[in-house]
This record gives structure tokens, sequence and C-alpha cells, in this order.
């Protein structure tokens, strides 16, 4: 079971950094929530702003925004590597296991290379032999910082 | 002084025209720290962020860190954040309250006016000279109706000069609030740019560029789920209707007014009103927000309230609001080629809980760091100032408009169209104004 896991969470990092954003998105659960929170332990993102909160509508305007062909800070894509660590089950029940890990992430786009470190939680809603994703939780280490704008995906 | 005296700054701003130093020369940049950040009065944040005594908040006037604070006597003091003894700051950056500000070197410890109040060793200094040392203060701090204002210097034009008719964007801002309560809440974004403080300042008005700048993100909201009738709302709805609207057509920016002051300062109006307002299209959270704004100041007066369709105003040389969203944004020039930008939004004390709920749906889509539309402007700013580090060509033009602006009774000056760059010319004749004064 660990092992599944892991190797769901391999394939993500691995479509985000091959750019199949739109296989990416297919991960996610029709009444998925993806979030990057702006503060530290920020406990809601209704009453504090987010760096990204989105339902899958959103989720699915960010992704098609990427392929526009004037999407300024899009173009060209920024070549990302997530690299995916410290993978821990936190919980399980309901159909849903909940899964910790840990992500850094090498970022370079216009002869700037950026690195980004993450606390991460997955909610993975099992879907015949494998997950689908219902909820996806980045804790940027950075998220209160002062920080250039973000056109990737976590 | 040399290299940049009157003349030679005078040719650097023509009337239709500006020379690339003014964005990319560092001894242009380190002019502008000392006779605009070092002079103007900067707008530096709400009362609601020091409501009582001791609670205090860092930020910056020009590269100065400051700390604004709630003096006992019910006064707010910006206290420049730099120990008089060897220079480290006092206060780590952030919020709080507190007694005193204590250094962290040599535990010199300071009132909430900065006056120096212990020095450990204190045989060892020279008493009289002791007594000179405390916490620089900005000699200059207003209030105009909550907001904070500070100036680093001793005289210039009075507050209500220096903003003119621009005070009724506040006051636009402070009366949509039933009972004129509005507080700091919801996060700060704070985004950062590889290029010159100004260009925040001359986007915000630009009624041109969102077709361009922002064509990805309208394309895909245009393509998006259909916002949800009254009783069936999304959670995606207000970013679907923010991001369509930058695609309004031409002839609609084009009739926007548009304003500018003589220190700068501009606005646009005449185009949000509520029927368009993203946060109160078949918002039942707005309807709720409206009978509380009529229970406070009756049915006359709010409709008189929701009837002021101010958009966007600049405040120059360091803030952007938006008083129908509650956005507000100060600029932070860190060097001729880098700033930051904080924005805060505000919440209206009495107005249902939900319409807050609206305002940081708004503020993620508009200034979130990740968001479909900040981080387009982000990307142009900096391809702006990669272009203008070059020699190779000296000018920027600025005519949009030129010719066609149109002076008004009460010292503003309008643009012949709402697309004009009126308001840009304005901020480089107020740039001029400042950088010459006394030189």
């Amino acid at each position: 079971m660990p092992g599944d896991v892991e190797r769901f969470l391999y394939h993500e990092a691995r479509l985000l950094d091959t750019q199949r954003y739109e296989e990416w998105l297919a991960l996610f659960t029709e009444d998925a929530t993806y979030w990057v929170p702006l503060e530290h332990d920020q406990a809601e993102p209704f009453e504090t702003s987010s760096i990204i909160h989105d339902d899958r509508t959103l989720l699915e305007l960010r992704v098609k925004q990427a392929r526009h062909p004037r999407a300024h800070a899009r173009l060209p894509l920024a070549r990302t590597v997530h690299q995916v660590g410290n993978v821990m089950l936190l919980g399980e029940g309901a159909g849903e296991v909940r899964v910790a890990s840990t992500l850094v992430l090498v970022e370079f786009r216009a002869e700037r290379q950026r690195v980004w470190g993450a606390l991460v939680e997955h909610r993975l809603r099992r879907a015949g032999a494998g997950f689908r994703i219902a909820h996806k939780r980045v804790d940027l280490a950075n998220s209160e910082g002062e920080l250039d704008g973000i056109a990737i995906l976590f | 002084m040399g290299a940049f005296d009157r003349e030679r700054l005078a040719m650097l701003v023509q009337p239709d025209r500006v020379h690339r130093a003014v964005y990319a020369d560092p001894a242009i940049f380190e002019l502008e720290m000392e006779r605009i950040f070092g002079r103007a009065w900067l707008v530096l944040g709400h009362e609601s962020q020091v409501r009582a005594a001791g609670d205090y908040f860092t930020t910056r006037m020009g590269r100065a860190p400051v700390i604004v604070v709630r003096h006992d006597d019910g006064s707010v003091r910006v206290l420049v954040n730099r120990c008089a003894h060897r220079g480290a700051t006092v206060c780590t950056e952030g919020r709080g309250s507190t007694e005193r500000f204590v250094c962290p070197y040599h535990g010199w410890s300071y009132d909430r006016a900065g006056a120096l109040r212990a020095a450990p060793f204190e045989s060892g200094y020279d008493k009289g000279r002791l007594g000179e040392l405390r916490l620089h203060a900005a000699p200059r701090v207003a209030l105009y109706r909550g907001f904070i204002f500070a100036s680093l210097a001793a005289t210039g034009p009075s507050l209500e000069e220096h903003l003119g008719p621009a005070h009724a964007s506040f006051d636009d801002f402070v009366d949509r609030a039933p009972g004129g309560e509005l507080e700091v809440a919801g996060g700060v974004f704070k985004h950062a740019y590889s290029g010159n403080w100004k260009l925040m300042l001359e986007n915000h008005l630009d009624g041109a560029h969102p077709a361009w700048v922002h064509a990805s993100s309208v394309a895909v909201a245009r393509g998006a789920p259909e916002p949800g009738a009254p009783g069936e709302e999304h959670y995606y709805d207000i970013a679907v209707r923010q991001m369509r609207q930058n695609g309004a057509p031409d002839a609609v920016w084009e009739a926007v007014g548009i304003w500018t002051t003589p220190f700068g300062h501009g606005w646009l109006g005449d185009y949000h009103n509520d029927d368009r307002l993203v946060a109160g299209l078949g918002n039942p959270a707005f309807a709720e927000y409206y009978r509380a704004l009529a229970a406070k100041a009756g049915e006359a007066e709010a409709k008189r309230i929701l009837g002021v369709t101010l958009w966007n105003t600049i405040v120059y040389p360091n803030c952007s609001f938006m008083s129908q969203f509650r956005q507000m944004r100060i600029v932070h020039p860190l060097a001729v080629d880098r700033s930051v930008v904080y924005t805060y939004s505000f919440r209206m004390k009495q107005a249902p809980a939900r319409l807050f709920r609206d305002t940081v749906a708004f503020a993620n889509v508009v200034n979130g760091t990740a968001s479909w539309v900040l981080t387009d402007d982000l990307e142009v700013y900096e391809r702006v100032q990669r272009g203008l580090a070059s020699g190779a060509t000296e000018w920027v033009y600025i005519g949009r408009g030129h010719g066609r602006d149109v002076e008004e009774p009460n010292g503003s000056r309008r643009g012949g169209t709402g697309t004009s760059e009126v308001y840009i010319r304005a901020q480089m004749r107020a740039w001029l104004d400042y950088m010459t004064a006394g030189a």
C-alpha cells in the first residue's frame, strides 16, 4: 500500500515536470480543491487570502492559461523538477488516504533559477486500482515572504 | 550636486516622452529616494493595524525601515527602525504590541515615541550625547479618514493640500462601510518584481493594457462555465467574472473617466456601478450588505454612496487602491530595477461576514502572487525594465491622448478618453516637481 501511494505521487510529479498538465488535471476528482496557503498554519481559505485556492473549475483555467499563445508569464513555460520525499501515511478511512510529503522544487525560466520547499498534504480517493486527488495542500516555506510572480504548478 | 541639476532633470521629462534614465539610472534612483520618498507624503497603512497603545507594524518609507506605532497618548508615531547606537533594526519585521523597542545588539531600549529609556553600561557613554540620541521619528504623520500617512520632511504641503480632489476616493472607500468602519484583514500579499517602482503606478490606470497583457486570462475565463444565478453561486464565480471584465470592449475603456492632480494622483471612474460590480452581481451577500448600509446611512445616502463609480485610484508616489473591492497596494522601491508591492484587503466591520469572503476571493484572483492576472502584469514590468536597460534607444513614449487633456476647475486634469496616458504625464510632472524642488 505505501508503495502504491509513493508511486502515485511520483507519477503526479512526473506529469508536472514533463508539462503534461492536462493529464495532471485528470488526476483530480470533480470536487477537488487545490490549496497553496498564504499564511503559515493557515486554518481556512475563505477569510484569509491564499497564493492559490482553486476548485476544479479554476484549476482547469490554470492549465488552459498555460497553453494560451499570449500567456506572457508562461511563455515559455518554466522547466521544473519536483523532488517528492518523506512520504508518510497520516490516516485512512471512507475510501480516502491522507498522505504527507515534502517537496523540493527547482524552477528555471528566463535565465533565473528558483528553489522552493514545501510541506505537502494529499487526500487521495481510491478509484479502481489507483487513486485520484480529492485535496492537495502545499505549504511553501516562504509563503509569507516577498515573492516574484508564480506561474508554475506545485 | 553636479550630474543632475535642474536643467538636466527637466530635459528627461518632456510633454509626450520620458528619458529611459528615469527608470534605469541608479543615480536617478538615489535622488528619488532623497527627493521623492524622503519628502512626499507616503501612505503607510490604516489605523486598524495599530488599534491600542503599543500596537505596531513594520513597513518602509522608501528604503528606510520604519515602525508605525500607537503611542500612549493615542497618536500614531512613525519611527525609523534603526538603533541610534550602532544602527541595528530594533524591531523584527511584522506586527505586534510592545512597551519598548529593545535593540538586540547592546540592549538600548526606546519607548513608543522613540525616546531612549535605557542604555546598559550607561556610565561608559557621555551623558549629554546619550540625551541627544533617539529613534528618528518621521517629522510629519497625519491621518485621513483612518489611513495613515507620513513624510520624512519637516516641511511641505499639508496632507489636505497633497491629496486635493483625490480625497474623494478615500471617502468612497470609507463611506461604503456601514458605520464607516474598516479594518485590514485577510493576509498580505507581497509580490516582488525586477523593475522600477514607477512601472506599477503607470499600469493601474491603463485601460489599453488589459486586452493585451491579460488576453490569456480573459480567454480562459470566457471559456469557463457560466457563473451561477442568484442562489446558485459557485466559488469560482468572482474569479471568472473579474477576468472576463478585463476583456471589456475598447469602447468601454474609452468611455471611462480618468482624472489626475498636480501631485501625480489619478483615478478612473464612470466604469463600475454596482450593476456591473463583480461582487454585486446577483449576490445575496451584496443585497444583505445594502440593507446594512441603508440601515446605518439611510436609504437616500446609501444610494448616493453606491452611486459613486470610482475605480482604481493612484496616490502618488507609493499607493494604489480600489475602494469598491477594498484592496490597497503599496509599492516599496528596493533598487532602480527592483520593487516589492504589499497588498492589503479591508473588511467592512459592520457588513455581512460573507461579503468579506468575496473580498478574499477577489484578492486571490487579482493580487495573488500566482494569480492568472497579476503574473502577466509582473512579466510585462520586467520586460519593460529589460528593454530600458540599454541605451540603444533613449526615449519612452507616453503620448497616448496627448493634446486632448482637459483642464478641470479643481486643479485636476482629465483625459480626453479613458485610455489616455494623461495619468503617466501627470505622474511625470509631479516627479519633476519633487526632483527639482530646491535643486
